[in-house]
């Protein structure tokens, strides 16, 4: 099986769906020649035309807007937003119009577009950016919102978006575009919505994360395991749909909980995730649970970012709270 | 500015009608059905038995002529909130219409084979859409024109701008039919561009514009037929500006005396757009003004049965929250569809 970084898994996943529907197409600001600023469409305009993989003008809302109008008129566009930072341009389309088409509709016009969007910090981008801005778009009812953290879910979550009746904002990790490496199989697979992924088994303390934030859980888990504390790392994978039963099932086994996102605190998804554990599972916890976090301040200049970011231990301090072991 | 029909009825010298008289009463009795139909959905929105509408009023030619120019079977109109009789002759049932302004998400449902994007709220949203259908369509060979309105206010919109720009690098078989309606809301024309006139932004995005009399229904019919030869043809978008007035106020909850000259209004009702063409046909023959008399009595009766249609229909429930909002509902929405089906409103 090869190894693929995520933005080739991401590519493989394009390049399968174009293959495999022709009315599949790609809608977006450089993805044509340039292959995309992070090359995820890659040759593919070279391959299919430029009738199908299509270099549009720099404009957010109407890129978002088209896309819902060449779905309903029964192609299946895949439109990408270069950073999810300049969604804000398209947040109309995207909350108001395109997640709720199918219910204004009561069901006659369905909008199946997956709008893919680079997103998140730690890669020295210029200003405005790097914002993980994912809670947004989790507050709007009709969207699907899903954040792959490894190579392999990138392209059987994409394959499963892509299939989707329904509006799919596909978040990518800028840090984990080329950072992230991990077997791809070259046939298609779909990976479920709605399914955490146990990223790696533990018995002491549950810590939630997605997408980015995965790998910093999991490198905190590792630090814990040299102190004896045997982390469980869960994938959420997606928020909309959230996988209610999966954190169940994860915190009574450990009865410890921290909830890891890159965002800034507060109205973040991990206050809903928090929620969420203390209405199904308050009985099974023995600590209260620690939300690690961005502070809330805008996202800041890249000299001091890693300030701004949480950090593995700012985890591991949090974790290690929820076990009162100093 | 194009202009056929003049405000005493008669065609400018050596024009011929663009419609057959069959046809114009059809329209005229669609007008008169539009009107009939403000008149009382203002009725039952002051007892409470409607809700808060927009009034088609003094605009029946722009809306009716622009839409008598498309093809039900083939065609899409992807509407604003003040098109009611384009939706009627484009096939959507006055019975949803009412339902859905009496708040019931039933009256949201476009029947099969009706080709029409839900009623937009939202000021220009609809206007990417209209463009991305079109493509759509364009690119799947099918040689359908899709007809998308709005109003001087939703020019202003960045998404107008964004549409019009895409629509003329894809050659997208839209035309943007642009009620200028004079207000929106209070707000007058003057006060959202100082372009001398909205169409002449169309060149700059590289298709024709063109201002026609909105209360001319030769005029706009002629103008959007050729837009949308225009378009079928391939050869792109057509902005057209009708220039027309609402000669009432914005919604049933606005107030045009806070705003609106009664010098103005006084002019504009001089050139009511029903009246023109009833001056037309009784001109053409005096045997039409007996079918013309007949129209007020049949309006009247349809808008009954639809109001009956609409009342036998399916009743607001808590279910209707949660039937449309995903092809397959996610768990927690599934739990949540349950807990309500067990309490009341």
């Amino acid at each position: 099986m090869p190894v693929m970084t995520m933005v080739q898994a991401i590519r493989a996943g394009l390049d399968e769906a174009l293959e495999a529907d022709p009315r599949v197409m790609i809608i977006g600001e450089d993805v044509g020649a340039l292959g995309g600023v992070f090359r995820a469409t890659d040759g593919l305009q070279a391959k299919y035309g430029e009738e199908r993989v299509v270099d549009m003008p720099l404009a957010e809302a109407s890129i978002v807007g088209a896309a819902l109008g060449l779905a309903v008129s029964g192609m299946r566009p895949i439109a990408e937003i270069q950073f999810l930072g300049f969604a804000h341009q398209a947040f109309h389309q995207i909350g108001q119009q395109v997640a709720r088409m199918r219910f204004r509709s009561q069901g006659h016009c369905t909008v199946p577009l997956v709008i893919r969007a680079a997103f998140g910090g730690g890669v020295r981008t210029p200003e405005l950016h790097s914002d993980a801005f994912e809670a947004l778009y989790a507050h709007c009812p009709g969207l699907k919102v899903v954040l792959p953290a490894t190579a392999y879910d990138a392209k059987g979550l994409l394959a499963a978006a892509i299939a989707d009746p329904d509006p799919v904002l596909f978040c990518e990790p800028l840090r984990g575009y080329r950072l992230v490496k991990d077997d791809v199989p070259d046939e298609p697979y779909r990976i479920s919505f709605g399914r955490l992924r146990i990223a790696r088994p533990g018995r002491d303390v549950t810590l939630v994360a997605w997408s980015a934030a995965v790998q910093l859980a999991e490198r905190a888990a590792d630090a814990l395991d040299a102190a004896g504390i045997s982390a469980e790392v869960v994938d959420l994978r997606t928020l909309n749909p959230l996988d209610v039963d999966g954190l169940a099932e994860s915190v009574a086994r450990t009865g410890r909980c921290v909830v890891v996102q890159e965002a800034p605190l507060s109205g973040g998804f991990g206050a809903e995730v928090v929620a969420t554990i203390v209405e199904t599972s308050f009985y099974d916890l023995h600590a209260p649970i620690e939300r690690v976090s961005a502070p809330d301040t805008p996202y800041p200049l890249a000299g001091v970012e890693d300030f701004y970011l949480p950090s593995v231990d700012d985890v591991v301090r949090a974790a290690r709270r929820t076990l009162a072991v100093p | 500015m194009v202009s056929i029909l003049d405000p005493s009825g008669t065609l400018a010298p050596g024009v011929a009608a663009p419609l057959g008289d069959d046809d114009v009463l059809a329209a005229l009795r669609l007008m008169k059905l539009s009107r009939a139909f403000d008149a009382k959905g203002a009725s039952l929105q002051r007892q409470g038995r409607f809700g808060t509408f927009s009034q088609v009023g003094g605009q029946e030619a722009s809306v009716v002529g622009s839409a008598f120019a498309l093809d039900p079977a083939r065609d899409w109109i992807v509407p604003q909130y003040r098109e009611l009789p384009a939706l009627l002759r484009h096939g959507y049932p006055l019975s949803h219409f009412i339902r859905y302004f009496q708040g019931n998400p039933a009256g949201g449902a476009i029947p099969q084979g009706v080709n029409i994007l839900p009623i937009q709220i939202s000021i220009a949203a609809q206007l990417p859409h209209a463009v991305g259908l079109a493509w759509g369509l364009k690119r799947q060979g099918k040689d359908a024109v899709v007809l998308v309105y709005f109003g001087d206010g939703a020019s202003s919109e960045g998404d107008f701008h964004e549409a019009c720009n895409l629509a003329g690098l894809v050659g997208a078989p839209v035309v943007f039919f642009l009620q200028n309606n004079g207000w929106a809301i209070s707000t007058p024309r003057r006060k959202q561009s100082a372009g001398r006139t909205l169409a002449e932004r169309a060149p700059a995005y590289g298709f024709p514009g063109v201002q026609v009399d909105g209360n001319d229904l030769f005029g706009v019919y002629g103008a959007a037929s050729r837009a949308v030869s225009r378009a079928r043809s391939g050869d792109g978008p057509t902005l057209i500006e009708s220039v027309t007035r609402r000669i009432g106020p914005h919604n049933t909850a606005d107030d045009p005396t806070r705003y609106v000259d009664p010098a103005d209004a006084e002019h504009w009702r001089a050139l009511d757009p029903i009246d023109r063409v009833e001056r037309y046909l009784v001109q053409r023959s005096g045997d039409h003004r007996a079918r013309i008399a007949a129209f007020d009595a049949d309006v009247a009766g349809e808008m009954e049965r639809a109001l009956e249609e609409a009342a036998e229909g399916e009743s607001p429930s808590a279910d209707q929250l949660f039937a449309h909002v995903y092809a397959e509902p996610p768990v927690r929405l599934a739990r949540q569809r349950a807990e309500r089906a067990q309490r009341g409103p």
